[in-house]
């Protein structure tokens, strides 16, 4: 660790704080002189540092919690270099940070430092209706680019369920997924360039609006790299035209069984509807006691499915999905009438997480992928694995891309119970990796699943990564404690005690 | 041969058995790489051979090329230095494949052709229609990055390559990514690894997501007048919310090309008269779907195509369907083949951009009377081949200035150019790898964490990398 010196004598700005103390490798002491640079760079009112003001920038929509030590809104790149340039006169980590919705800790100051908040930089720059793409700032909201060129009839594809506010800086560091990934990629299959600021200070470009741009994919690295690589200044997306049809099917079920074999059969019969989500009886009732979406609570398990395209194909591929269904002893396929009734069961859908913060003091939510094949007896041992813990463990997923989202209540006041859900997460990961999967499919390693990367990856795949990382990163003072396993001890999990973590995400 | 040239055959046979290992002078003109021949020629049957091949060549720095078919060694800029070829065919396994997940698992050395065979079975495939399909192999297909007419759909390997396994220049295996479909773990390394041309290390297994699939399908044709009409009809089907599965212009001399006696061995169907013959650009674009979808296509598309002023139309289907797919596929081998100093220019620019992009290019070439063909995707990449009628120095010359204003152009427009393939004694002049790149710096530094002693294709790369 650079950066946490202590040896600065004249006032200072601590943000350790004690009741947490070991989220910290080390507490920071921050030099005043770095928060007077950074206010004589921003202005007063884009730099906050008091204790009170940076209570909010502790949390994500994770279990992790961790402070800065100060947070910063720069308004343009040149704020952004002017910002990374202090942070490296005075060793002090930096951390980029979109709406803050992530849910693996990525956007959260895990050694201290200063958190550098992209809300200022939220302009769309320039709409390419023609060629089909779009320039924008990291911190325009993901929905928003979809809403300014929905008159088009276009969208930006990528719809995390956090869309309506995680931005697409976000979206990009992340590499974040959604429902509809399915059929449309996730967000790198939908950036062309970026514009960058290393750790160094260096501003960068890197790719090109047009195709194949010579040399190596650089934005293929540095979407997904969790902010550990880059601060990303300025994006260049492609824009996807909106489907002419779109058919929304509830499927319902009286055994999980029946709904995860619909999935493999789906999967196999080389159907690619454009989503496959899956809720499972606890959930819908924990959702229709709040969203009231119209999901039938006596069920065990519902299938929400959607397919689009050109009228004749999405009517032909509805036709498909329902029989498959039916196959597999559906109780019900309800296809959706109008614009109307579509919206409310995909609210249903992306409210889910808001739903079960209502049940328990804390939840948390895993992000296991397997083969999609691998369904059946994965959702039965997820099941095994609640009854042996005795915790209830919920399941709202993307079916479809195998990519689970277990929700396991617990209530964090009880410490024992807490070692107990983390001790459960981990056996429903270490499944995942038994079956061929991995250990997140959309949510980022971030603080949370460092320490699972071994699970997936040998020291040699990972000391190549550290070495690219080192090669653009190369003091370490850009997000810090993030991806890697530290060499601190295994089962450290933090969780913030008596709180209700990530709303209506995932 | 040399005694050093002697020890190194006899260490690298200790990996991989003598048998394995070339040196004789008819083997090594086979793996040579813009005339040059490397020493030994190795054909390792594992990663744990390559690791052990890297190990010995970082210690005696020798620099070595994966190669596969050997189809595409002409890409890049001639090697610095060139002591092993790694002969990777013999790493031709199929890992792993679950039909029902859609995912696959391959050695780096399967040819596409058998690949698509074991998948063609399950009633899938993989969207790579590289050319050289019947012998490129899949290593060497992703390592070049060169593209198919399937990417107006589906898009280029990085869309559907789900993870990778790779020997570093430490002689380290290493691997990125996973086997399932979605997967945000680690770095996604693999991604570098795409059109590297063999310059971070060497591909030994890659992990793809399949496709099902189409179930019918066909192909629009058009022929129009002008350029600016043809790319009128991309943009109009672009505006609308058809999804074809490909979609291409062909200049008017693409026809003459087609009716080459090597395309007629690829392509024994013939095709319809008053669209393959004459002077006229041909718009074309596949399509599939079930019969209602597959009328709304036809339909659709011959309306647009009048209203964007075609002259002709027709639908191809079975036979000519394939007929014409394999030759739209292959059109890099068969521009190769028709004259004795090629010069192919892949311009990459907007969509929007292709007509004044192709504009200049034409215009470039008639100026100095060199005949050329061109074939441009929907997405914006043009193929643009130049073919003097020989090899001497004013075609060299003139093929260097012209190439020199596209260059010029393209970037004046945002976009950008490359030279994949040219005679390897104009490749002194010819900006290969187009115009220095602003990004090379952050290049360089990949390169460093992956081959720091710059063992693979050392000078072949982009800025000489």
């Amino acid at each position: 660790m650079h950066a946490l010196t202590l040896t600065f004598t004249d006032a200072r700005v601590y943000s350790g704080f004690e009741e947490h103390a070991t989220h910290f490798a080390v507490g920071i002491l921050m030099d005043s002189h770095a928060i007077n640079d950074l206010k004589k760079l921003l202005g007063a009112d884009a730099v906050l540092y008091r204790p009170e003001e940076l209570l909010l920038y502790e949390y994500d929509g994770s279990v992790e919690i961790a402070r800065p030590n100060c947070v910063v809104f720069p308004r343009n790149t040149k704020d952004v270099v002017g910002i990374v340039q202090i942070a490296n006169r005075y060793q002090i980590p930096i951390i980029g940070r979109g709406a803050g919705t992530g849910l693996s800790g990525g956007a959260l100051a895990r050694q201290g430092g200063i958190l550098v908040v992209f809300s200022r930089m939220n302009r769309i720059l320039e709409i390419d209706v023609e060629n089909q793409r779009a320039v924008v700032q990291p911190g325009v909201v993901n929905a928003d680019l979809s809403v300014a060129v929905a008159h088009n009839d276009l969208h930006f594809a990528p719809d995390p369920s956090s869309q309506k506010a995680s931005t697409i800086g976000g979206n990009v560091s992340e590499n974040s997924g959604g429902p509809h990934t399915l059929a449309y990629g996730v967000t790198t299959n939908h950036v062309h360039s970026l514009e960058a600021v290393l750790p160094t200070g260096e501003l960068v470009r890197l790719g090109s609006p047009a195709l194949d741009s010579p040399g190596y994919d650089l934005p293929g690295l540095f979407v997904g790299s969790e902010g550990t690589l880059a601060l990303i200044t300025e994006i260049t997306v492609k824009l996807t035209r909106l489907p002419e049809t779109v058919k929304t099917l509830l499927a319902i079920f009286d055994t999980v069984d029946d709904a995860t074999e619909t999935v493999v059969d789906i999967t196999a019969r080389g159907i690619t509807p454009a989503a496959c989500e899956m809720l499972d009886g606890w959930t819908i009732r924990a959702v229709e006691a709040y969203v009231h979406a119209g999901f039938p609570v006596d069920c065990a398990a519902v299938l929400l499915l959607e397919v689009d395209g050109l009228r004749e194909a999405a009517e032909q591929h509805a036709e498909d999905v329902a029989d498959v269904c039916r196959l597999h002893h559906a109780r019900e396929v309800r296809v959706a009438r109008d614009a109307r009734e579509r919206d409310l069961l995909w609210k249903g859908r992306k409210n889910a997480f808001g739903a079960v913060g209502r049940l328990s003091p804390t939840y948390y939510v895993q992000d296991g992928v397997i083969p999609r094949t691998k369904l059946p007896q994965t959702l039965r041992r997820i099941n095994e694995i609640g009854e042996k813990y005795g915790f209830e463990i919920g399941n709202i997923f993307h079916a479809g891309d195998g990519n689970l989202h277990p929700i396991i209540l617990f209530d964090a006041r009880e410490e024992k119970q807490f070692q107990r859900a983390v001790a459960s997460a981990d056996e429903i990961i270490g499944f995942c990796i038994e079956m061929g999967g991995s250990i997140t499919g959309e949510h980022g390693v971030g603080m949370e699943k460092d320490r699972l990367m071994p699970l997936l990856f040998t020291e040699d795949d990972m000391n190549l990564m550290r070495r690219v990382r080192d090669g653009y990163n190369p003091t370490g003072l850009l997000n810090p404690g993030k991806i890697f396993p530290s060499t601190k001890g295994c089962g450290e999990i933090h969780v913030r005690p008596g709180s209700v973590a990530g709303a209506s995400r995932a | 041969m040399s005694t050093a040239g002697a020890t190194v055959s006899s260490r690298l046979a200790d990996i991989v058995g003598p048998l394995n290992v070339g040196t004789d002078p008819a083997q090594l003109a086979a793996f040579a790489i813009d005339d040059k021949n490397p020493s030994s020629v190795v054909r390792p049957q594992s990663a744990a051979e390559i690791v052990e091949i890297v190990k010995f060549a970082r210690k005696e720095r020798l620099a070595i090329v994966a190669t596969g078919a050997r189809t595409k060694l002409g890409i890049g800029l001639p090697p610095r230095q060139y002591d092993i070829a790694l002969d990777m065919t013999r790493l031709e396994r199929l890992v792993s494949y679950d039909p029902g997940d859609l995912t696959l698992s391959v050695e780096a050395g399967i040819s596409l052709h058998k690949l698509g065979a074991i998948l063609t079975e399950h009633g899938q495939f993989l969207p790579l229609a590289a050319p050289y399909w019947d012998r490129t192999t899949i290593g060497g297909t992703v390592a070049s990055g060169v593209d198919g007419p399937l990417r107006q759909l589906y898009g280029t390997a990085r869309d559907y390559l789900l993870g990778m396994e790779f020997v570093t220049g430490e002689g380290v295996l290493a691997k990125s990514g996973g086997r399932v479909v979605k997967n945000v773990t680690g770095y996604d390394i693999h991604k570098v690894m795409i059109g590297a041309l063999g310059t971070l290390g060497v591909i030994t297994r890659i992990n793809f997501k399949t496709f099902p699939m189409l179930s019918s399908s066909r192909a629009f044709v058009a022929t129009f007048q002008t350029l600016e009409r043809a790319c009128g009809m991309r943009n109009r089907v672009s505006q609308s919310h058809l999804a074809p599965v490909t979609m291409e212009i062909f200049s008017p001399g693409v026809t003459n090309l087609f009716a080459s006696d090597a395309a007629r061995r690829i392509a024994p169907t013939s095709m319809p008269e008053n669209i393959f013959s004459g002077s006229r650009w041909i718009f074309t674009s596949g399509f599939a779907g079930n019969q209602n979808a597959l009328e709304r296509y036809e339909n659709d598309l011959r309306k647009m195509a009048e209203e964007c002023g075609a002259v002709d139309a027709a639908v191809l289907q079975g036979p000519q369907l394939a007929s014409a797919f394999a030759l739209k596929r292959e059109f890099i081998p068969l521009a190769l083949s028709s004259s004795p100093a090629v010069t192919i220019l892949k311009i990459s620019v907007l969509p929007r951009q292709i007509a004044e992009a192709l504009t200049a290019a034409t215009r470039e070439a008639e100026s100095r009377h060199l005949p050329w063909v061109a074939i441009a995707r929907g997405v914006g990449v043009i193929y643009f081949a130049m073919l003097p009628a020989e090899s001497g120095e004013t075609s060299k010359q003139l093929t260097h200035q012209a190439a020199d204003n596209i260059l010029s152009a393209c970037a004046a427009l945002g976009g950008h150019v490359t030279i994949p393939w040219c005679p390897t004694g104009w490749k002194d002049t010819l900006k290969v790898w187009g115009l220095p790149r602003a990004d090379f710096a952050q290049m360089l530094k990949l390169k460093k964490a992956f081959d720091p002693h710059g063992l693979f294709s050392p000078g072949r790369f982009v800025g000489g990398i």
